[in-house]
This record gives C-alpha cells, sequence and structure tokens, in this order.
C-alpha cells in the first residue's frame, strides 16, 4: 500500500523510508545523506528516529544541503522526519 | 535616489552569497588527545561535516596519534626514552581510554558496554565510515620523530604524513576549526 503523510493542508506520497530508531546523533544524519543518494529528485523519504536532536539538526541539514524539508510528526517520543530530494 | 539605486549593494551582496554557494565549505579538527571521549567528539563532527557536504580533514597530532597507531604494532623505536615511551604509550584504537574515570580500564570498560548498547559506532567504525565519507586523515610528521614511531606502526587509512604548514594551508580555507 501506498504511504502518504498529511503535513499542513498537503497530502504527501512518501516514497522511502529510513528507519534510525535507537542510533544517536549524528548517525541518523549520516544515514540520511546515503540514502537521499538513492532515491530520485523529487522523491519523498521518511526518517524515523528516537533522537531528539533531529528535529532541529534535520532543517538545517536540508537547507544546508539545498534539499527540501516538509515537516516533522512526533509520537511517545518517536520522530518521524518527511524531507524531499532536490539535488 | 531612485528605488533600483538603494537596491544595488544589496543586489550585490546576494550575488557574493549566490557565488560562495557554489564552493565547498570546509571543516579541519585537530586531534592533539588520545582518548576514547575526546576522539568519538571528533569524529562525530567529522562524519556529520561529511554527511553535510562540507570537506573535512581530521589532523592527528600528539597523542592524538595513538588513533592511528595499530593495535598490534611492534614497539621499533631506538633508543631507550623513546623505547620507554613506546612501551606506556601503546596506542591503538581498541585501547584508548576514557579523559575521566578511565578507573585502570574499568570505567572505559563500562562506557564502551554503554555506547555499544545505544548502537554508537566504535572507534575502528567511525575510522571507515570517515574514510567513506571522504575525510582526509593526517599523521603529523613530528610527533612521528619525538615518539620514534614508523609508518608501519600506522593505520594504512592515513592520505598524507605532513607537518604544521599544510594542516595550516587547509585550516585557512576552513570555516570550521577545532582543536580536540
Amino acid at each position: 500500500m501506498e504511504e502518504t503523510v498529511e503535513i499542513g493542508d498537503k497530502t504527501i506520497k512518501v516514497d522511502a523510508e529510513l528507519d534510525c530508531f535507537g542510533l544517536l546523533c549524528p548517525m541518523p544524519i549520516v544515514k540520511t545523506a546515503a540514502k537521499v543518494k538513492e532515491i530520485d529528485v523529487g522523491q519523498v523519504l521518511k526518517v524515523a528516529s528516537t533522537d531528539l536532536g533531529i528535529k532541529e539538526d534535520m532543517p538545517v541539514w536540508c537547507a544546508e544541503t539545498g534539499n527540501e524539508f516538509l515537516g516533522v510528526k512526533e509520537a511517545d517520543g518517536e520522530y518521524f522526519v518527511y524531507l524531499r530530494r532536490l539535488v | 535616489m531612485s528605488d533600483s539605486k538603494a537596491k544595488e549593494p544589496v543586489a550585490a551582496a546576494m550575488n557574493e552569497i549566490q557565488k560562495n554557494a557554489g564552493t565547498k565549505k570546509k571543516v579541519t579538527i585537530v586531534v592533539f588527545s588520545g582518548e576514547l571521549d575526546k576522539v568519538l567528539a571528533a569524529f562525530n563532527i567529522a562524519t556529520g561535516a561529511a554527511s553535510m557536504g562540507m570537506e573535512c580533514t581530521l589532523f592527528f597530532t600528539f597523542w592524538g596519534l595513538n588513533v592511528l597507531k595499530k593495535n598490534d604494532a611492534k614497539n621499533t623505536a631506538s633508543g631507550l626514552m623513546k623505547r620507554m615511551l613506546g612501551r606506556m604509550n601503546k596506542g591503538g584504537s581498541q585501547r584508548l581510554p576514557l579523559s575521566k574515570f578511565h578507573m585502570r580500564g574499568l570505567g572505559t570498560w563500562m562506557m564502551k558496554k554503554l555506547m555499544s548498547q545505544h548502537k554508537m559506532p566504535t572507534v575502528d567504525e567511525m575510522i571507515s565510515l570517515s574514510k567513506e565519507l571522504g575525510v582526509q586523515f593526517m599523521a603529523c610528521t613530528i610527533t612521528m620523530g619525538i615518539m620514534g614511531i614508523e609508518k608501519e606502526a600506522l593505520r594504512p587509512e592515513i592520505d598524507k604524513f605532513v607537518g604544521v604548514v599544510t594542516y595550516l594551508a587547509e585550516a585557512q580555507e576552513s570555516s570550521v576549526n577545532l582543536f580536540i
């Protein structure tokens, strides 16, 4: 089944997912950087993490690398970050 | 003054920013300490920077060179003092002590246990991860001379054997420069 996520008033299709549960900084970022290279430009990646820092780090990482930060959802200490590959 | 004139300096500044956007940002880190906690901090910053698309150079000097000593390196130093130093300062990625609470190895053992429970990479894993991400390793030849460390005693991951000038040239181009 195709996964989608509601961010703001938009419904966005998720193309790939990366499991970073239990990993501490900087591993979620290191893995995200590698995973983003595997998906196509324009595709959306969902990163699942338990690292609180990712909420602040991922928007900055996206800005620095020229990718689009779509948003973050959180529930019970779990964070799901959505971003779109642009470069 | 017309509106378009007022905007000119802003436009020029924006052009400058856009020009710089294409050039790679650089990080240089001097790894002076040979302690597990400090070394892991250096590797965390290095791998994080590389993942952000920054160029990163680690300059290993003095006790920091212990990180790059082979774990099974022979003590080939000549002269009493260098031999003694080599014996007391064995080095090797798996032998690094904590800077606090080493407690004859017990504290370090416990810290390594905790780190592995949290799936933190070991120093060895950090070395290979850094190399995969293109982090450059430089070894300080001055330290090698003083401590009697031969090239053969060091790991193959080292890109360059250099002195302070090469490090400074790299640091000059870096926007982030740390001494750990």
